[in-house]
C-alpha cells in the first residue's frame, strides 16, 4: 500500500431491466441498429419520459447493499450538453438529490478487510452510440445507433479512499460481484455494461493533496490496475523531475498500457442542471425501503464468513466459492441436501468445476445437480464405489445426463468387497509374484503398493482399494518371520 | 346554417333529429373556410380528405356514447396528429410529420370529433399576437388589421370566424385566454396536469397546458370532460375526473384581483366592462370583494425566467440530427449551429438565449432558483386568497386586440399583454376567458375567472352563469356578409 496515492472511482453500471429508463423499449444488446427505439427515446417532439420503477428499485437495492442512506425524497434533473448521440441534448440524471448517499463497501486486500466509502449513487439514462466510418478523426460520416439511448445507468461515486491500483482492482471486483449477487447488473466491463473512471492524485510532501487527474476508458479490471500503475509512475516522474501535474482527463490505451491526455479541465462543461419538469419528484416510503431491504439476498462477504464459521470451509475455498454466485449457490444446495460441506467443496472446486468448464455449462444448468453429488457421496460411504470409480461416475453423469445410481447400474460400476473372493485372488497374486514378496521381506514397503495394483488390475479396478490394501498387508505380514 | 347555432349542443341536436348530417356540416365548414380563410389565415394545414374519411367511419349508433360525435375541431399546430405535419409554425419543424397522435387529440377523435385542420401559432407558442409564426400572420376576424392574440391565434380566430365550433390551444402564459379575449370567444386553461401533454411539442413543461376554445362555456366543458384525466404517457398528468356542478351564483364569493384593477396599463374601457360585470354579479346576490395578491407584481420576471429556462432546454433537441430541418455544416458542431441559426425565428432565439443565460453556472442561484422561490410566494398568495374566495376575477388582457406590427419591435410591451394570465400558469390554476362586451371600436373584451386547483368544474359553472347573465351575442362583422 502506498500512503501517498489517493484514488476515487466513478462507476457506471447498466441496470438489468427489460425496458429502458423512460420508455417501454427493450434494452437488449447486439440488435439491429435503431431497432429498439420509440418516439420517447428518440426525443421526437411532444414525447415525454415516464420513469422505470424497477430501475429505481434496483438503485435502492444497490444502495442498501452498499450500506447507504436512502433518500426519502429524490428528483431527476436535466444535465444539458449538445452531443449527436444524445437525442434530447440533455441527459436526465440526478444532481443534488440522488437516491443513495454515504455508504461503504468492505472487501479483502492482502488478507486485510478494507473499507471504501461510497459518496453517492444516482440513476440516469445512457446515450446512444456513434459509429464512425473509418478513422475517428478522418471519417467522412458518423452513424448513430440509438438502441442504447435511454438504458438505465446507475452511477456509483466513491470517496477518495483507495490507496493503490491493486486495491482499486479488488474494490471493483467486489463491487461487480455484489451487483451480480443483487442481479441488478451483469457488470460486464468488456461489453461496456460496467464502466469505470478513476480520479487519481499524489500527496504533496506536506501532506496536502496534489492535482487530480481523471482516467477514462478502462475496459477490464486488469486495465484499471495497469492504468493506475502507469499514472502513478507518470505523476511521480513528473514531480521528481520538477514538473507540475495539470488537471486533465486522460485516456487509457490498452495496446501499450499508457495514458494519454484527452482534454484539459479548462474546457469544462457548463451543464446547466435544473429539475426535470416532465417527471414528478420520487418519494420513497419507509415501508418500501423496509420491504426492499428484507428481500435483499445474502451478500458475498456475509456468505464468506458463514461458509468459514458455520460450515467449516477453508478461507481460500470460501473465497473461490463466493466469487461465483452460481458456484456458491450450488454449494449451499449441496449442504441443504445433507452433503458434508468439506466433501462437497472438494468435489465442487475439483472435478465438477473441471467438467463445467470443459462442457462450457453453468453450475445451475441441471446437468449435474446437488442431489447427484449427495448420491455419489453416499455411494462412497456405503462402499459401493471407490473414490476412483466416483470420479468415473461424475464424468459419465456429464456425458449421459443421468443420475449416478442409474449410471452404476447401467455400466456395472461397483466395487468388489466380497472378502473371500478378494482373499483368494490376493493369495494367488502373492504366489505369482515372489520377487515382490522378497522385496517386502527386505523391507521395501512399496512392494505392497505394487501387489495392491496387481490385485486392482486383476479385478479391472473394481476391488475395494481399502479392503485390497488391508488383505495384501495381512497376507504379507503372515509371511514375515515371527520373532 | 345559422352561425349562432354552430355550437356543439346545436350540432348534436341537429344530428339526432336528422335535420343535418356530419357530412353536410363538413361541406359547410370547408366552404366557409374557402370563402374567408384568405382573409383570416387561421390554418397552417387543412385536412379535408382526412375529415371526410373520418366522417364516413362514424356510426350513428355511437351518437350517445361519443359526446363529440361529428363535431368538427381544429388543432393547434403544436399538437401531433399521426401522419400530418406538425410545424409549430417554425422553419425548423416545417418538414416534420409525427407517427403518433397527442393524447388530448386522440381523446377528441375517440369521442367522435372530426379533425379538420392544424392552426397557426406564434413559433413554438412563443408570443402573444401570432405575428411570430414563421409562415404568415393570422388576422382577427373582428378587424383583419388587428392581431388575433397569441400564441393560439389560429385556433381562436378559427372559432371566432365560425370555421369550427371547437378548437384546441395550448396555454403556457395565457396563450389560450388572451387570444380568446381578443377574438371574443371562450378559452379555457384547465388546472395544470388535468390534460396530458403527451404529443404537445413542449415550450415550458411546468407551465404548458392544453385547453379548448369554443363559443360557449358548455362547449369547452364538453371538450374538457373528454380530454382530461390520467395518461400513462405523461407522468405529470393527474387522474382528475371531471364532474359538472350546478351551483347558484349566490353561492359564490368572488374576489376582484386588486393588482389587476388599480394598475396602470389597463384600458379604461376594459375596466368599465369589468365594473359592469361586478355590478351585475352584485345585483344577482353574489358576494364580490377586492382581494390582494401582493407578489403578483413579480409574475412577469418570474415567468420569463422559468419559461425561457425550460424552453432553452426543451428546444435543444432540434439540432438537425434526427428530424426536421437540417442545414449541413463542415462538421457536426457547425451543422448544429447552422440548423438552429436558420431554423429558429428571432423571438425563439431571444428566449433560448435568455433561458441559457439564466441556467448557466454562476447565474442559476440569482435567476432560476430565485424565480422558483418567488413562484412559490405567488402560489401562496393564491392559496391565501382561495381561503376566502371561491373564484377570482380580472380582465383577461389589459387591452383589446392591437394592430398588427404595433408591438413587434417592443418585446416588453408585448409581454405585458399577458400580465393577467401569467400568474395563473405559475400557480397551475384553472382559468377561463369569456367575452363580456365590446369596446368603442367594436372589439371584444374578455373577463378572466380563476379558480382553485382541481376545481375546474366550479370555474366552468361560474363562467357559464356569468355568460347567461351577460348574454354576449355579438359576432365579427365579417360574418354579416354571409
Ligand atoms: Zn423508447
Amino acid at each position: 500500500m502506498n500512503n501517498n496515492v489517493v484514488i476515487g472511482l466513478e462507476i457506471h453500471a447498466q441496470l438489468k431491466t427489460n425496458t429502458k429508463m423512460f420508455c417501454g423499449c427493450r434494452t437488449s444488446f447486439g440488435d439491429k441498429p435503431n431497432s429498439n427505439v420509440c418516439p420517447v427515446c428518440m426525443a421526437l417532439p411532444g414525447s415525454l419520459p415516464v420513469s422505470n420503477k424497477k430501475a429505481v428499485t434496483y438503485t435502492v437495492m444497490s444502495g442498501l447493499a452498499l450500506n447507504c442512506t436512502i433518500s426519502r425524497y429524490s428528483k431527476f434533473d436535466r444535465k444539458q450538453y449538445f452531443y449527436p448521440d444524445m437525442p434530447k441534448n440533455y441527459q436526465i440524471s440526478q444532481y443534488d438529490l440522488p437516491f443513495c448517499r454515504n455508504g461503504y463497501l468492505e472487501f479483502f486486500c492482502d488478507d486485510e478487510l478494507r473499507k471504501v466509502r461510497i459518496h453517492r449513487i444516482h440513476l440516469e439514462e445512457d446515450t446512444g452510440k456513434l459509429i464512425h466510418t473509418g478513422d475517428i478523426m478522418e471519417s467522412e460520416q458518423s452513424m448513430v445507433d440509438y438502441n442504447r439511448a435511454g438504458t438505465p445507468l446507475m452511477e456509483i461515486v466513491t470517496e477518495p479512499d483507495i490507496s493503490s491500483p491493486k486495491e482499486a482492482r479488488l474494490f471493483m471486483f467486489e463491487l461487480r460481484n455484489l451487483l451480480r449477487y443483487l442481479d441488478v447488473s451483469d457488470g460486464n466491463m468488456e461489453e461496456g455494461s460496467m464502466r469505470c473512471d478513476a480520479n487519481i492524485s499524489l500527496k504533496n510532501p506536506d501532506g496536502t493533496l496534489g492535482t487530480k487527474v481523471e482516467i477514462k476508458n478502462m475496459n477490464s479490471l486488469k486495465s484499471l490496475e495497469k492504468a493506475l500503475e502507469f499514472e502513478i509512475n507518470r505523476q511521480s516522474h513528473v514531480i521528481s523531475s520538477g514538473g507540475i501535474i495539470i488537471q486533465e482527463t486522460r485516456h487509457f490505451d490498452e495496446r501499450d498500457s499508457t495514458t494519454h491526455s484527452l482534454r484539459t479541465k479548462e474546457e469544462a462543461h457548463d451543464y446547466r442542471y435544473f429539475p426535470e419538469p416532465d417527471l414528478l419528484p420520487v418519494v420513497i416510503t419507509d415501508e418500501e425501503v423496509m420491504s426492499i431491504s428484507c428481500n435483499l439476498p445474502e451478500l458475498p462477504l456475509k456468505k464468506y464468513f458463514r461458509f468459514i464459521e458455520e460450515l467449516g470451509i477453508g478461507k481460500n475455498d470460501a473465497s473461490t466459492l463466493i466469487f461465483d454466485l452460481k458456484l456458491a449457490n450450488f454449494f449451499d444446495e449441496c449442504v441443504k441436501c445433507k452433503c458434508s460441506p468439506k466433501e462437497a467443496v472438494k468435489w465442487i472446486l475439483g472435478d465438477l468445476t473441471y467438467f463445467w468448464n470443459e462442457k462450457k455449462i453453468e453450475p445451475d444448468s441441471n446437468v449435474f445437480t446437488p442431489l447427484y453429488l449427495k448420491e455419489i457421496l453416499d455411494l462412497i460411504d456405503e462402499k459401493i464405489i471407490s473414490i476412483r470409480q466416483a470420479k468415473e461416475v461424475v464424468e459419465k453423469v456429464f456425458e449421459m445426463i443421468e443420475s449416478p445410481r442409474n449410471i452404476i447400474e447401467k455400466l456395472g460400476i461397483k466395487q468388489i468387497s466380497d472378502e473371500g473372493f478378494l482373499i483368494d485372488t490376493a493369495k494367488r497374486i502373492v504366489e505369482e509374484n515372489p520377487k515382490a514378496v522378497q522385496d517386502f521381506l527386505k523391507g521395501k514397503k512399496n512392494a505392497v503398493g505394487f501387489l495392491v495394483g496387481q490385485l486392482m488390475r486383476e479385478t479391472k479396478g473394481k476391488a475395494s482399494p481399502e479392503m485390497s490394501n488391508k488383505i495384501i498387508n495381512e497376507i504379507l505380514n503372515e509371511l514375515s518371520p515371527k520373532e | 346554417m345559422e352561425t349562432k347555432k354552430f355550437t356543439i349542443g346545436q350540432l348534436i341536436k341537429g344530428y339526432k333529429n336528422k335535420s343535418v348530417s356530419p357530412r353536410e356540416v363538413l361541406d359547410y365548414v370547408f366552404s366557409n373556410i374557402k370563402l374567408y380563410e384568405p382573409k383570416i389565415n387561421s390554418f397552417v394545414t387543412l385536412m379535408e380528405e382526412y375529415a371526410y374519411k373520418s366522417v364516413e367511419s362514424l356510426s350513428f349508433d355511437e351518437i350517445d356514447s361519443k359526446p363529440l360525435w361529428g363535431v368538427p375541431v381544429a388543432i393547434k399546430d403544436n399538437m401531433c396528429v399521426n401522419g400530418f405535419k406538425t410545424t409549430c409554425s417554425s422553419k425548423i419543424l416545417e418538414p416534420f410529420t409525427p407517427i403518433y397522435t397527442a393524447t388530448a387529440v386522440q381523446r377528441l377523435i375517440d369521442a367522435g370529433a372530426i379533425v379538420v385542420g392544424k392552426t397557426n401559432l406564434d413559433e413554438f407558442a412563443m408570443g402573444s399576437s401570432t405575428e411570430n409564426s414563421a409562415f404568415f400572420t393570422t388576422s382577427n376576424p373582428w378587424d383583419i388589421d388587428r392581431v388575433p392574440g397569441g400564441s393560439s391565434g389560429g385556433s381562436a380566430s378559427a372559432v371566432a370566424a365560425r370555421f369550427v365550433p371547437l378548437a384546441t390551444g395550448s396555454d403556457t402564459g395565457g396563450s389560450i385566454r388572451q387570444p380568446a379575449s381578443f377574438c371574443g370567444v371562450v378559452g379555457f386553461k384547465p388546472t395544470y396536469g388535468t390534460v396530458s401533454r403527451y404529443g404537445l411539442v413542449a415550450f415550458a413543461s411546468s407551465l404548458d397546458q392544453i385547453g379548448p376554445f369554443a363559443t360557449k362555456v358548455k362547449d369547452v366543458e364538453a371538450a374538457f370532460s373528454v380530454i382530461s384525466g390520467k395518461d400513462e404517457m405523461d407522468s405529470t398528468s393527474h387522474p382528475y375526473v371531471f364532474s359538472p356542478v350546478d351551483k347558484n351564483i349566490k353561492e359564490y364569493k368572488i374576489g376582484i384581483v386588486k393588482e389587476l384593477y388599480e394598475t396602470e396599463g389597463f384600458d379604461s374601457e376594459v375596466l368599465d366592462s369589468l365594473n359592469n360585470v361586478i355590478r351585475l354579479l352584485k345585483s344577482e346576490g353574489c358576494k364580490v370583494d377586492f382581494c390582494s395578491l401582493p407578489h403578483l407584481q413579480y409574475s412577469l420576471p418570474v415567468y420569463y425566467l422559468v419559461a425561457t429556462s425550460e424552453a432553452s432546454s426543451n428546444l435543444a433537441r432540434f439540432d438537425g440530427v434526427r428530424y426536421g430541418l437540417r442545414v449541413e455544416g463542415k462538421d457536426i458542431i457547425e451543422t448544429f449551429l447552422q440548423t438552429r441559426g436558420r431554423g429558429f425565428g428571432s423571438e425563439v432565439k431571444r428566449r433560448i438565449m435568455l433561458g441559457t443565460y439564466a441556467l448557466s453556472s454562476g447565474y442559476y442561484d440569482a435567476y432560476y432558483l430565485k424565480a422558483s422561490k418567488v413562484r412559490t410566494l405567488i402560489v401562496n398568495d393564491f392559496e391565501k386568497a382561495f381561503g376566502e374566495y371561491d373564484c377570482l376575477i380580472c380582465p383577461t388582457s389589459p387591452t383589446t386586440a392591437f394592430k398588427k406590427g404595433d408591438k413587434t419591435n417592443d418585446p416588453l410591451s408585448m409581454y405585458l399583454s399577458d400580465i393577467a394570465t401569467i400568474p395563473v400558469n405559475l400557480a397551475g390554476l384553472p382559468g377561463i376567458s369569456i367575452p363580456v362586451g365590446l369596446d368603442k371600436k367594436g372589439l371584444p373584451i374578455g373577463l378572466q375567472i380563476i379558480g382553485k386547483p382541481f376545481n375546474d368544474n366550479d370555474v366552468l359553472n361560474f363562467a357559464s352563469k356569468i355568460e347567461s347573465i351577460i348574454n354576449f351575442e355579438a359576432e365579427p362583422s365579417l360574418l354579416g356578409g354571409r
